[in-house]
């Protein structure tokens, strides 16, 4: 036991938060490393059942209705060696009224050939709020293959955030797929914000299915390509129910010989229904880069700070 | 010495010749203004000295403390000392005022970046963490860029049009801040069509069609500009007739 605890130990300060929510008792945690829980703190309400296999760990989460989670549930996904796979089946289940958010931290700090796969199946149930924030610390070598993937149900009411970020160390790749269905007067949001560089490859896959009347969501991709990065985005957002509304949002910043293709994608089957959407691929603004250098900033130093300021 | 020197600047832009054998020499630490009406080569003057993009082949030289500043990229010569600020802003995404500023500045300090945001009137509290984005209105982003330029305490300052989308009480504080600039013996180039600017002024240069028509205090300059280029009905062209009068 004590070896995992400094395994924990190890995994947390790959990420920026303070050590102590591993100690701290009003913070839930669970810390898997590769197909092992290293430690878990659970919270009244707040149910989390694992089951170690050979490859990684099943996870299901159920809160039980009207729980409110007052501070973010950590949840931390790694691996320190340099190789390996590693599978996270995910099912949540947040029920009716119900109240929590998640920050996902994913650290592969080490990797030369690593493969990280997250199957997700999640139920936010009528009314019942879920934050999903999903934060990759990968290794300079860009050696991380990620491949998360959620299929997420929304209850009356109900409302549903996600972020996926990545702003340090190198992507490898990445392959994200989220689909959301939104139930009547449900919310969802769905971000992702990523750093390219080298030969990394990003995919991101998002649909959005706005079912239920007067639902709403909204796609947002903020996406920073150098070198001989590549990006494909492909967002989706599809309402079928009257009074939903719809936004998709794709920024790519190209550089160097970075390459984005983005495909925003609406389709409204009803009349009532009304989705818009937003793309724009192209490299730094010139007026930006201008202002910047002519205040004493080297032309990289004023792309990075416009494309921090992007991806914040 | 933070003297500028023009040495017969000419400049075509897609073949038009927009700046004609422009020779000025900006004295240091005065306040200075090139005026003139709308299109008569203001803002591309400008751009040239401080060498944007597509405003690099020109003729002539520009010699900043007696160095040219021919081959010089923009950085490098901000890194002399020398800068602009835009008529129009440019609106950036997600970059924080304060981190805005903080690239700019000399001295980095939050206290300083605050101090700075005060004296262009504008509440720290409510803007620091702000982004430098299109939801703030033209004449804000208008005062954060007259801000990134005090926190940088260049040697020399082009700015263009400081009054367009500025608010009277906001017009004010620009006001101030100019002179308070020429306090802290920085050279002070004002691009402007409007007299009240021109008259922020100590010494004009009266610019039409491309070309220097006219220079000396602003005293001297403002009734010519006052009475003939405002009516002037000859679309950015000087009256030879009067000028040959010796008007
Ligand atoms: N890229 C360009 N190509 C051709 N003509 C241009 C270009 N940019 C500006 N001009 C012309 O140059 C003249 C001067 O413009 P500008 O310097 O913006 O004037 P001002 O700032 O004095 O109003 C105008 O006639 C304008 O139309
Ligand atoms: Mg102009």
């Amino acid at each position: 036991m004590g070896n995992d605890q400094k395994l924990a130990r190890d995994l947390v300060k790959t990420t920026e938060v303070e050590e102590n929510i591993l100690t701290n008792k009003e913070i839930a945690h669970l810390f898997i490393h590769h197909n092992k829980v290293l430690t878990s703190h659970l919270l009244p309400g707040l149910d989390v059942k694992t089951e170690e296999r050979k490859d990684g760990v099943k996870v299901d989460i159920v809160l039980k209705e009207n729980t409110v989670i007052k501070r973010p549930v950590h949840l931390c996904f790694g691996m320190l060696p340099k190789e390996g796979v590693q599978r996270i089946i995910l099912r949540a289940d947040i029920k009716r009224n119900s109240k929590i958010s998640v920050l996902a931290h994913c650290a592969f700090p080490n990797a030369v050939n690593v493969k990280h796969i997250m199957d997700g199946k999640i139920k936010v149930r009528e009314e019942a709020e879920y934050s999903y924030f999903e934060r990759h610390i990968h290794g300079k070598e860009g050696g991380v293959k990620v491949y998360p993937k959620a299929l997420i149900e929304l209850g009356r009411g109900a409302k549903f955030k996600t972020e996926f970020e990545l702003l340090k160390g190198r992507v490898g790749l990445i392959d994200i797929d989220y689909q959301t269905t939104c139930g009547e007067k449900s919310v969802m949001e769905m971000n992702a914000r990523i750093n390219g560089t080298g030969d990394d490859v990003i995919k991101i896959k998002e649909s959005g299915f706005l079912q239920g009347e007067y639902s709403r969501g909204v796609l947002t991709s903020r996406v920073a390509l150098r070198d001989r990065a590549r990006a494909e985005i492909y967002n989706k957002m599809t309402a079928t129910a009257a009074y939903a509304r719809g936004h998709v949002d794709c920024k790519e910043i190209v550089q160097d010989k970075g390459f984005a293709s983005a495909i925003p994608v609406v389709e409204v089957k009803h009349p009532k229904a009304h989705v818009t959407h937003e793309a724009a691929i192209g490299s730094v603004d010139t007026k930006q880069l201008q202002t910047l250098m002519s205040r004493g900033l080297s032309e990289d130093e004023a792309v990075e700070l416009i494309i921090q300021g992007l991806l914040s | 010495m933070g003297r500028l020197e023009l040495q017969k600047i000419s400049l075509k832009l897609n073949g038009k010749p927009i700046l004609k054998n422009i020779n000025i020499d900006f004295w240091e630490g005065y306040i200075h203004a090139i005026v003139g009406p709308n299109g008569a080569g203001k803002s591309t003057l400008a751009f040239t000295i401080m060498g944007l993009e597509g405003y690099r082949s020109f003729e002539g030289d520009i010699l900043f403390k007696g160095l040219s500043l021919k081959d010089l990229s923009i950085d490098e010569r901000a890194k002399r000392g020398i800068t602009l600020a835009w008529q129009e802003p440019a609106r950036y995404e997600g970059l924080r005022i304060k981190d805005f500023l903080a690239s700019a500045a000399r001295e980095k300090s939050e206290k300083n970046i605050s101090d700075t945001l005060i004296k262009v009137g504008m509440e720290p509290t409510e803007y620091l963490k702000r982004a430098l984005d299109k939801t703030l209105s033209g004449g804000e982003r208008k005062k954060i860029e007259i801000a990134s330029i005090l926190v940088m305490e260049p040697e020399l300052v082009l700015l263009d049009e400081p009054d367009s989308g500025i608010d009277i009480e906001s017009l004010e504080k620009i006001f101030e801040i100019i002179q308070l600039l020429k306090k802290k013996k920085t050279t002070v180039i004002l691009i402007t069509h409007s007299l009240a600017v021109l008259k922020q002024a100590d010494h004009a240069f009266l610019m039409c069609h491309g070309d220097i028509i006219d220079k000396g205090e602003t005293k001297k300059i403002i009734p010519y500009f006052e009475n003939k280029c405002i009516p002037c009905g000859h679309k950015n062209f000087p009256n030879q007739e009067e000028r040959k009068n010796g008007e």
